[in-house]
Formats: C-alpha cells, structure tokens, sequence
C-alpha cells in the first residue's frame, strides 16, 4: 500500500474514512480481497472499477448492509464497528443508492424525517423538519419543494431529496452508488456542482461510478478496484483516464472506437408516421418517421421512457403499431398488416433486446439453448421431428468462439455467465447470421468496459460490412462513438438529428430534455448547419 | 311516513351492531396490510378469538376475562402469520389460508372436546357478555323529536364493544397519520428498503404492525361471541372477516373510506333482515335467499371496477428480502 500512505501523507488531519484489509466473501465468491482506503477530509474520492469489482460491496459494508468478515473500519480516526445501516448513520455516513431509497407516496418532508423524527407524535417533527429542510437547502443551494410528492418529481430532484436526507441526518461523509445513470448531462452538471458545493462546506464525498469522464471531471483522488482488490490509488490530476481504464481491466483498452466514413447504399428501413398508443391512450411513439440505409448506423438518443423501447418493440414486431408504416427491404407494414417477430427475421432482421434477461435470454436454459432462440426453427438445428443436439451444440461452440465468449461451455446455464458474457450470447446469436437490418438496444448495458470495446467493434464491423444498424442507447458516449447519426426522441418525438461528427454532449443534451430548439441549437452551436430540429406537431 | 322513518331508524341501528366487527377487521387489517402483509386471515383470527372469549366466559363468567383471552389467541395467530411471513418470508395468502382453515377446524374439535355440544359453547348469562348500555341522558331526551330519537334509539343502547370499535377508526388514522409509528408503518408498505436505510429494522415494524392487527382482531371475535351472540356457533364468523377485507380494499386502505365501506356492508346485511317476507307489489314476496345473497352480490359488482382503481401500499404480499 504504497500509494496509500503517499496519499496521507501530505494531510495533518485524520483521515474522514480509512478502511484496513476488510475481506468480505459470499459462499466462494471473494468479492472484498483484503482492501484498504484512505479518504482525505472535505474531498471528493472516486472508486471506480468493472461491474463486480466490489465497488458497491465495500460501500455496503460501509455502510451496515454487510458486516465485513475482517477488517476495520476508521471514521475520523477512530476504530467504529458498523453492524447496522443506524451504525454509519450515527458515524455521519449518509448514502445516495443506484436505486432511490424514496418512498413515492409520501412527501419530500416525510421522507425526510422518516427514521430521524424528534418524538412520537409528529407535529413537531415536521415543524422541525420543515425548518431544517429550508436552512439545508439555502446553505447548499439544493432547490426542492417540500411539500411536493416524492414519487412526482424529475429523478435529478430525487436525488437531491436524497441528499438532502443524509444532510438532514447530519452525514458528513456522503457516497454516492453510480448517480449519474439516471441523469440527463444537464442534471449531471448540476450534481457536480452540487456536489462541489458540498466539498466546499467540508463534506467528504466518496463518488463510485464506472465513467472515466466522471472521475476526471470531479473528484481530488480516484481509488481502482478489480476482482475485488484494490489495485491503486491515484491523485486525479495525476492520472488519466487511458491509465485508470487499464489498471480497471488489467490491460490496454481502446476507448475511442475506430472506424472509417460509412458507405451508405440503399435504404433498407423506412418508417413513415409510425405511431403506437397505449392503453392508457398516451402516444409512447408520436408519427415517428426516419430512414436507415445500408452501410451506416442511426442511433437513437434520449432520456430513458421517451418512447425509444417502443420504438425498438415496433420495430422488432413485439408490440403491434398504432398507425403508420414501415418499409422494411421492400416489404411493406402497417396496422393492418402488422410486423411479427418470425417474419422480421426470414427478411434478415436481427434484434438484439433492450433487455437481454427479459426478452433475449431464457436464464435457466443453457447457452447452448439460448443461443439459437428464435432461430431454433432453421433446419440447421433439427434432424426430423427433434432438435439435434450435436449441431446446436456445435453450433454454440463456434459462435462462443467467435465472440470470446467466457467461459466456454455451451451446456452452461445462461444465468450463470456475467452480464457481458450473456450480451455476447445474444449478439452472437444475432450478428452471426449476417443480417441486413440490425436493431440493437442498449448493447452495452451493464456490461464491463472490456467488452464494451469488443461489442462496439462489431457493431462497427457489420456496419462495414454492409447492414443497417438502428442503436438505441441512453449511453450518450456509445451513441456518439457508433452512430453516422443521431435522432433524438422526446415524448414519442424526434425532436431533432444530428450528424454524429457535429454532436457533442450538450447539444444533444439539450435536445433531449427538449429545451433546444432550432435557433437556440444554433445560436449555442454557431459552427452547426448541419442540425435539423423537427418542430414538434 | 312516521313508521317508515322509525323503521329506517332500526335499520341504522342494526347497521351499527352487524358493522362492529367488519369495523375491527377493517382496522386490523389496515395496520397489517399498510405494512405490506397480506392478512387474509382476518377471518381465522376472529373466529378463533370468538371461540376463545366464549370458551373463557362459560369457564369464568367475567366477560373482561373473555375478552383478555380472545386478544391473546388472536395475538398468537397474528404472530404465527408473522413468522411464516416475515422471519421466513412465506407466502403471505397461503399461510392467511393455512390460519383459517386451522382455526376452523381447531374450534370445532376442541368445542366438542371441552363442551360436548357438537362444537357449541354453553350460552352464558349477562354478567359474562358485553351487555347493551344506556348512555347518561338517554331517557331524558327520548321524547325531544328528532334529537331524542336519533341518540335513544341509534346512538345509546349499544354494548361497549361497538363504541370502542367506532372509537378505534380516528384512533387509527391518528395513528397512521400523526405518530412516527405511522410514518414508518406507511413508508414500509410502500418502500421496506427506504426505511431499512434510514437504520430502522423492517422486521420489527411488521412485527408491530400484526401485533395491532391481532389486537383488534381479538376485539372482532370476542364481540361476535359473548356481545352480539351468547354463546359460539361453528363458523359464526360467516366469511366476515373477508367481507371486513373487501371494504378495506373499497376504502384504499385508508380508515374512514374503509368505516364507510363496513357501514354499508352492514346496512346491506340489515336491510335484508328487515325486508324478509316485505311483500312487494307484482312480484309478490321476496324470496329470502335473494336478499341474503345482496351484500356478496353487491361486493363483486363493486369489485369489479365501479369504485375506482384502489392502489395497494407497493410492496404489498412481497417478503423483505435485503438486496445484493
């Protein structure tokens, strides 16, 4: 623990968390390896690593989810034995989730107070509460209205409500699990400020994320973990990202995605006023019209339940169209003659789903099994009136050998390989056939950074060799690192394109929270002619 | 026109005796269900207490004794509900089932066992029931018009149980709505993870939360037995306690929508009473069955959509399991 000590040293006051060689195992899983963490007070630290690197494992030990089965753990110098979440409440550890830890049905003081109420009755909590809210949210800058409903407002304001909680409990010590998944780039801003705000009044906030530009862009020193361990520390400034995204994966990693200008050929999708209502009667996709040619990739941007996965789900045949149509390789679609999955796939459509666990997997089958869903019809894999074991066995193999697939062993329970691995059991199955269309969500969704890498080559290599590629991803790097081009949906809408050489994180932004229109996009983006904003109806 | 408002009167007030229970039931299964425990045992529990009070009342003749040993039945049953549901995180409608189907028999056997009277307990005399009760002025103002009839006829005269029942649904949203208990107890039916990271144990506030539930559950059977009735009857409880469950349901687990629910409930059920043998021009008298079968007819027709979507507390029926 070199780095550890050249970290400490340099700094007079005790360290707001030190953490000695905690080891946590569930069964045989190893998932804390004798680790050790020094956080500086009133910085911002970063741990960042791979899914499963034990981040979030350590956090929960932190904070008395988990007890750690050895170790100890220092706050503000001194020795504090955690058992309990009210263990680290009491200690000033407060605790963003992932997943927000909000109860929507009641208001932002009741969720507030709820376990730090003053008495039995609650009318003097809530004054007290109320009161306490309104000093936090000034001295911090923290803007929300007290009496609205939890589960009512933006995730960007939940988050503060959650912030808020652990001010309200006194926390002087913050983490955050992965905060920005959920954000749009302006509501990440806004949390850095946040966040940097608070670093200013002495907080110590511990940041985990798996986003390199996150750690460079805020945090004082970064910690890296891999398979448990904790392999280094580093002075952000001292550090960059090609150096932190190696010591995360263990070699080198490409993180820009090569690739040449596309050679567009014909139009391969064309959708025209494609529109599907709800049952609840909302338009989740609203006259939608866009063309994808062959040889190129249209990624589809946008804030999470703008009407992308339907857009996908029509797309794929999964949910029936409203209205509309769709010309997909010559084949005309409609209401009246609706899209089904099987007839997509004899045009040589492929379909990698938003959510592999749902819809591309069968999780107690084995690979083997999962691996030719949807095509299990294909002579190929059947020898009279019973599958043939050999071919699809074989078949597995060859395909786990083509995309690196770990381990490789085709009688394997799907649930059993990791999340990456399963996304390349699907893209293989998908990918290898050589289709002409290609509808891809959220390729890279809980998938390690390794694999991102290789799952965005082949994106790349179908493309050159001649598909179209539909992307839809709220992962704003993977769509402007993949795409020729953009649209971005608001509320059912495009809302506007972009060729992908002229985007940037902020316009694209602002598109899709739908606060950019034509001139503003232009006025803020001067060197952009080539941005059509569609005025929505 | 008089006679007709006199007999409304006497509807209202047998409203108020058979929605007692259904009262108690509505209420315990508020603090159960707003926890995120289904308690479709309702019925067991009440039926066990029933037994229990009435057994207590022939062996000891004081009705309070009756009373105390219903509640801690009840309380045993509502904690068995609780370790199969929370300790061991069981399904919640199968170990309600398991409890009413025991309970059901258990009465019986044991009925015959003590009693020997297939399953009937002796009926006891005043001393050991919860008897009616004039309330202070009652015959003072019976002759004032309206007022006097109004609190003579509908208000006093009632046994103490019904009162406490009545007393127990602003206590309730009291409760639920201005204690710390009930903050914790809604937000845990809502989000159990939201309040287990704030530092308080999931677990425990259920505990609590079916230990009310037993509570008033306790109260239901004892009145059933030794207030409405004086003596246990096999399955006396006559699907009550899913009726009780029902107008929860109606009420969206909120206590004065769900009181309201019980009172017409126990209206329908009196009417039916009073309109036994009503001739009725044309068709002639109405067949007795029919009435009978209006309160259940009425709780399907209102099921089935015509009071609105009623939203469960979210984690409802699901055991809290801590997350990786």
């Amino acid at each position: 623990m070199a780095e550890e000590t050249h970290i400490a040293a340099g700094q007079a006051a005790a360290p707001a968390i030190k953490l000695r060689h905690i080891n946590k195992a569930f069964g045989a899983v190893q998932a804390n390896r004798d680790v050790c963490l020094t956080v500086v007070p009133g910085t911002i630290h970063g741990i960042i690593g791979e899914n499963g690197a034990g981040k979030s494992t350590l956090m929960s030990i932190l904070y008395g989810f988990y007890e750690a089965d050895s170790g100890e753990i220092l706050i503000g110098g001194k020795p504090t034995p955690i058992r309990t979440s009210r263990d680290a409440i009491d200690a000033g550890i407060g605790m963003v989730h992932q997943h927000f830890m909000l109860v929507d049905t009641m208001s932002v003081v009741e969720n507030i107070m709820l376990g730090a109420e003053s008495g039995a009755i609650l009318t003097s909590s809530v004054a007290k509460a109320r009161a306490e809210l309104e000093r936090l949210e000034r001295d911090y800058n923290l803007d929300v209205d007290p009496d609205a409903l939890a589960g009512e407002l933006p995730v960007g304001q939940q988050q503060r409500v959650e912030i808020l909680k652990a001010l309200y409990r006194g926390a002087d010590i913050l983490i955050l699990d992965e905060p920005t998944g959920v954000l749009t780039p302006q509501e990440t801003d806004q949390l850095f400020r946040i966040l940097d705000s608070l670093r200013k009044q002495g907080v110590t906030v511990v940041l985990i994320t798996h986003k390199l530009r996150e750690i460079m862009a805020i945090t004082d020193h970064v910690s890296v973990m891999r398979g448990g361990e904790m392999v280094a520390d580093r002075v952000t400034a001292a550090t960059s990202k090609e150096e932190l995204a190696e010591l995360m994966v263990g070699r080198k990693v490409l993180l820009s995605v090569d690739k040449q200008a596309p050679r567009v050929g014909d139009t391969v999708l064309s959708v025209e006023d494609l529109t599907y209502v709800d049952r609840a009667g909302v338009a989740r996709v609203d006259h939608v019209s866009f063309q994808v040619r062959a040889g190129e990739v249209v990624g589809i941007a946008g804030v999470s339940g703008n009407g992308q996965s339907e857009l996908l789900e029509l797309l794929s045949g999964i949910r029936p169209m409203t209205a509309g149509q769709v010309d997909v390789l010559g084949e005309r679609f409609s209401a009246a003659r609706p899209l089904d999955p099987a007839a997509m796939r004899a045009l040589q459509v492929a379909h990698v789903p938003e959510d592999r666990l749902r819809m591309g997997l069968v999780r107690t089958f084995e690979a083997e099994e999962s691996a030719i869903l949807g095509y299990h019809r294909d002579p190929a894999y059947n020898r009279g009136l019973f599958m043939n074991g050999e071919a699809i066995r074989s078949d597995c193999a060859k395909k786990m050998a083509d995309f690196d697939v770990r381990p490789q062993a085709p009688a394997l329970k799907t649930a059993n390989f990791s999340g990456g691995n399963q996304q390349k059991i699907v893209l293989a199955r998908e990918l290898s056939r050589g289709p002409r269309l290609l509808l891809v969500g959220q390729p890279t969704r809980g998938v390690d950074i390794g694999a991102i890498e290789f799952i965005h080559k082949n994106l790349i290599a179908m493309r050159d060799a001649g598909s179209a590629v539909l992307l839809v991803s709220v992962e704003l790097e993977e769509i402007m690192s993949i795409s020729d081009r953009i649209l971005v949906m608001f509320e059912g809408r495009i809302v506007g394109e972009v060729p992908a050489a002229q985007a940037d994180e902020r316009l694209l932004g602002l598109m899709m929270a739908n606060a950019a229109t034509e001139e503003e996009a232009l006025a803020t983006h001067p060197g952009l002619p080539g941005a059509i904003a569609v005025e929505p109806e | 026109m008089a006679d007709l408002l006199l007999n409304l009167l006497l509807s209202f007030d047998a409203t108020l005796r058979v929605a007692t229970p259904l009262v108690f039931c509505a209420m315990a299964g508020l603090f159960s269900e707003r926890s995120g425990v289904i308690d479709i045992s309702l019925e067991g529990k009440m039926l066990a207490a029933a037994f229990a009070a009435a057994s207590m009342a022939a062996v000891s003749g004081s009705a309070w004794l009756a009373l105390g040993t219903g509640i801690l039945v009840s309380i045993c049953l509502a904690l068995l509900h609780g370790f199969a549901c929370i300790t061991h995180r069981g399904d919640q409608v199968v170990s309600g089932v398991a409890i009413n189907i025991l309970v059901s028999g258990l009465t019986v056997v044991l009925g015959i066992a003590w009693f020997a009277r297939g399953g009937q307990t002796p009926s006891v005399g005043p001393e050991a029931r919860f008897t009616p009760i004039t309330l202070p002025g009652a015959e003072a103002l019976a002759d004032v018009p309206v007022i006097g009839a109004l609190y003579s006829e509908l208000i006093s005269g009632h046994n103490l149980l019904v009162y406490v029942a009545f007393a127990m649904v602003p206590l309730t949203w009291w409760v639920v709505y201005r204690t710390r208990f009930g903050l914790r107890l809604r937000a845990v039916g809502e989000n159990p993870n939201a309040v287990d990271t704030a530092g308080i144990s999931v677990a425990r506030l259920r505990y609590t939360a079916v230990l009310c539930d037993g509570v008033l559950c306790g109260f239901a059977g004892t009145y059933l037995s030794i207030a409405q009735n004086a003596a246990f009857v096999r399955e006396m409880t006559a699907g009550q306690g899913y009726i009780a469950l029902a107008a929860l349901i109606f009420g969206k687990w909120r206590p004065v929508p769900a009181m309201l629910a019980c009172l017409m409930f126990g209206f329908l059920d009196a009417v039916a009473i009073r309109l036994q043998g009503v001739e009725v021009p044309v068709i002639g008298p109405i067949p007795v069955q029919l009435i009978q079968a209006l309160p259940y007819v009425l709780t399907v027709v209102l099921l089935a959509g015509f009071i609105g979507r009623a939203v469960a507390p979210k984690a409802i029926g699901t055991p809290y399991v801590k997350e990786r």
